[in-house]
């Protein structure tokens, strides 16, 4: 069971740490500024959730893997706002179509 | 493994560091800080200085920058753009700096054997005053003097700020740090996330007791919402003669000197604290504080009155 759990959290980290790593290549690489948000927001959702969801298994209670999750939530919800933002000033800034 | 962490920690925080003196433009130079406090909180991380690794983050990177960036916005463009130093000056600035450099890496990399500490001595007497945080125990009782003179400092700040009011707008509000342009984004963020955020920093001081946390995370944590929920233009900041305004800010410092007043009183000595009353004490102490700090880290981002006083 042990090892069963162990593996979940290897491969779950494993596949966060791809989306970070795809996010981040995608800041470097991508053309614009609206792209390259599309690109970190993945490494946002994508990746910490899943780094959370490999960690619940090692956690020894069920408060400390609420704060993790609620941890994620406001991740979520702070990255998404400052997206948001982001991406206005942009839009503000550009010359219209 | 770690060795390799801490190494690129180190390259990133040199580059953060070079960046923050090489960039020419104000608001760049105050992000790059940003960036360094937020990397200088993950190095205090690694040394397992949980305590300083939070008041890095919230007050090194997130509320001095704050700041900051409200001072560029209000700088005017003084400066001649573009123009540097003659390389006389260049030169002695840079040596001074080494010189200073050189005497910081004698010190730290060659500390007198064995190391002067009051660890083991602060460990062995946590018990006296019922906490489990030995850095809280340090703050706010073995050297609550110290605490209770930062805590008077931040009132100062705050009273030469104030000081920075023309005549004609003393009493009035510091202007709107609503943003220029309304969002949606930003009206939502400010109205889900500051209940969260108040009952994190009462974690922070609650827990701060026993584990890592502490007055000043709990209460930049509470002045961010505040500033949050100003910035979205919600709320604009009160005007600065308000009565409760001026109580809250000076309310922390006087509860710690009354309790320090009580002390002489109760056991003999200013700021001593009864052994078997000393963590309720403590932790009210630290309830009281958090509202001050909170309310005057706020105020000293809203900056000095920018408008008449409403009569």
């Amino acid at each position: 069971m042990n090892l069963l759990l162990d593996s979940f959290t290897v491969v779950a980290v494993t596949a966060g740490l791809v989306f970070f790593l795809a996010g981040t290549v995608g800041l470097l690489r991508f053309p614009d500024a609206l792209t390259r948000l599309h690109a970190l927001t993945k490494a946002d959702n994508l990746g910490l959730g899943l780094i959370v969801l490999g960690l619940l298994p090692q956690v020894p209670d069920v408060v400390s893997a609420l704060k993790l999750i609620a941890i994620w939530v406001l991740v979520q919800f702070a990255g998404t706002s400052a997206s948001q933002l982001i991406a206005q000033f942009v839009r503000r800034n550009e010359p219209g179509p | 493994m770690s060795l390799l962490v801490d190494l690129v920690l180190v390259v990133l925080i040199l580059m953060a560091a070079v960046w923050t003196i090489l960039v020419r433009d104000r608001r760049d130079a105050v992000i790059a800080f940003i960036v360094l406090g937020l990397l200088l909180s993950l190095v205090w991380m690694r040394l397992y200085a949980v305590d300083v690794a939070l008041t890095e983050a919230a007050v090194g990177g997130g509320a001095t920058g704050l700041v900051l960036l409200r001072a560029c916005a209000r700088l005017l463009p003084v400066e001649a753009e573009g123009r540097l130093p003659g390389p006389g000056t260049q030169i002695a600035a840079g040596l001074l700096s080494a010189l200073a450099a050189a005497g910081l890496a004698a010190v730290v990399l060659h500390p007198p054997v064995p190391y002067p500490s009051l660890a083991a001595l602060a460990a062995e007497n946590i018990h006296t005053v019922g906490l489990g945080n030995p850095v809280t125990a340090v703050l706010l009782a073995y050297r609550s003097l110290d605490t209770l003179l930062e805590k008077v400092v931040l009132v100062l700040a705050l009273i030469g700020v104030w000081a920075l009011t023309p005549d004609a707008f003393w009493g009035g509000a510091p202007g709107s740090l609503r943003a220029r342009h309304a969002s949606g984004a930003l009206d939502l963020l400010a109205r889900v996330l500051p209940p969260f955020g108040v009952l994190v920093s009462i974690y922070l001081v609650w827990n701060g007791a026993d584990h890592p946390g502490g007055t000043f995370q709990g209460g930049t944590v509470l002045a961010a919402m505040w500033l949050l929920v100003m910035m979205a233009g919600l709320r604009d900041p009160p005007g600065i003669s308000l009565k409760l305004l001026r109580r809250l800010v000076v309310f922390g410092p006087a509860v710690f000197i009354a309790v320090g007043f009580a002390g002489i009183w109760m056991s003999g000595w200013f700021l001593s604290y009864p052994p078997d009353y000393a963590k309720p004490i403590i932790v009210a102490v630290e309830a009281a504080l958090v509202l001050s700090i909170a309310v005057i880290l706020g105020l000293l981002v809203a900056g000095p009155a920018a408008e008449p006083p409403k009569r």
